[in-house]
């Protein structure tokens, strides 16, 4: 990887300015995906001096500073509370320990990565994400919007909630990428996600949009419900699985994820 | 650029690229107990403790560990020499390869929790991958190394 000059940001400000000041600059998260997806970089920018290294509870919510290691989030007992500690699960499973130490939350939401476990748990929870300039936005308008690319995330604020959830993710080994994940939670309304398709993680709003016109959910319902779902996640085929692998694992893995939080 | 390593507690400047990886810099300053495998994260042969903490060597830019405390299997010989033997005991042990950095995670394991449970035990080295051995003899030689406390 070839770095032309390495800057430690005083300030957010110089921060989001030097990034936005040429589409090389990076800013420097964890670091742990940059052998594969940076080549060429102009100014690699630390925010080491910002402090953003936090998980502070505040009255409504836990917020997460964006250079907070997943180690340190999936240790948290804060974070484990929060909606049946699936943001905590999600990231145990994330490789080793090591790699756990070293990546950053900022990190991991700011590369969309498509193999990403992180993304549908945090698509599911009740979060914003704190941008320097662009404020407070929710993860879907984030994961569809490039705007964001150019600005410096601070912070996930994740509203406190202890709903029923589920998530699961099945990967051919421990050390490899998802093939197929899927995050669920039951509050007043429904809230479904699925990762790995290998696209970019998505909320299914069809699927979530039945199952809340339901009077009551059983098996005829979540069979249903999983028709739609199959419809609307858009899986596909790579060298991890084929597609229709990958429906026969989600349609699995969403009747029991829905039978845990539901029945 | 030039950066301050404490390695092994003893300071010194190292003259870097910008985009250099700690890997590259602590071998070619004579650390070759860190060792080269993937180069992409996967298989922990080059861990080094990062202020005390596991991290991946191959994917730590070197400019991001200035200041801080590097500590090879060199820095924790006597642990080493320890499990080493727990190693051997069990049979745990063939090519070498992977034991610098499979001590140096063990050693990690037994500051964070002591009294680790076998699922603490696995969860925890997931990430240090050894080709020659089936890591059962090396979970009951790391069992014995936590119950050690001579």
């Amino acid at each position: 990887m070839n770095v032309n000059t390495y800057v430690v940001a005083k300030t957010n400000d110089e921060a989001y300015q030097r990034l936005k000041e040429n589409r090389k600059n990076k800013i420097l998260g964890g670091g742990a995906w940059l052998k594969i997806s940076v080549k060429d970089v102009g100014q690699l920018i630390s925010l080491e001096a910002l402090n953003l290294d936090y998980i502070r509870e505040k009255d409504t919510h836990i917020e997460i500073g964006a250079m907070t290691t997943l180690r340190d989030i999936e240790m948290s007992p804060l974070v484990s509370e929060l909606d049946s500690g699936i943001l905590s699960e999600a990231i145990s499973n994330i490789m080793g320990v090591a790699i756990r130490n070293l990546a950053t939350i900022g990190g991991s939401v700011m590369g969309k990565f498509a193999f990403s476990d992180i993304l549908p748990v945090l698509l599911v929870m009740d979060v914003k994400l704190n941008f320097h300039h662009g404020g407070d936005v929710d993860v879907e308008t984030f994961l569809s919007n490039r705007s964001y690319q150019n600005d410096l995330l601070i912070s996930l604020k994740i509203n406190k909630h202890k709903r029923p959830g589920f998530f699961h993710n099945i990967a051919r080994t421990h050390l490899d990428f998802s093939m197929i994940n899927l995050a669920i939670i039951k509050g007043e309304n429904m809230f479904l996600s699925v990762g790995s398709r290998p696209g970019l993680a998505k909320i299914c709003h069809q699927t979530m949009l039945f199952l809340d016109k339901q009077n009551s959910i059983d098996d005829a319902v979540i069979e249903s419900a999983a028709s739609i779902l199959l419809s609307e996640a858009e899986l596909g085929h790579n060298l991890r699985a084929s597609k229709d692998y990958r429906e026969t694992l989600l349609k699995t893995y969403f009747k029991r994820g829905m039978k845990k939080v539901v029945l | 650029m030039k950066i301050t390593l404490t390695v092994n507690d003893k300071d010194k400047v190292y003259d870097i690229e910008p985009g250099e990886f700690l890997l590259d810099v602590l071998r070619r300053n004579g650390f070759v107990s860190v060792r080269r495998g993937c180069d992409n994260t996967s298989c922990g042969v080059c861990t080094v403790l990062f202020d005390g903490k596991p991290v991946p060597s191959c994917s730590l830019l070197a400019v991001k560990a200035n200041g801080h405390h590097i500590t090879t299997v060199e820095g924790i010989q006597d642990e080493a020499d320890k499990l080493a033997r727990y190693f051997g005991d069990e049979g745990a042990d063939q090519c070498g390869f992977c034991n610098p950095s499979m001590a140096l995670t063990v050693y990690a394991l037994k500051q964070e929790k002591p009294d680790a449970d076998d699922d603490f035990i696995k969860r925890y080295l997931v990430g240090n991958l050894c080709r020659c051995t089936g890591y059962v003899a090396q979970h009951k030689a790391i069992q014995k190394y936590l119950g050690d406390d001579s």
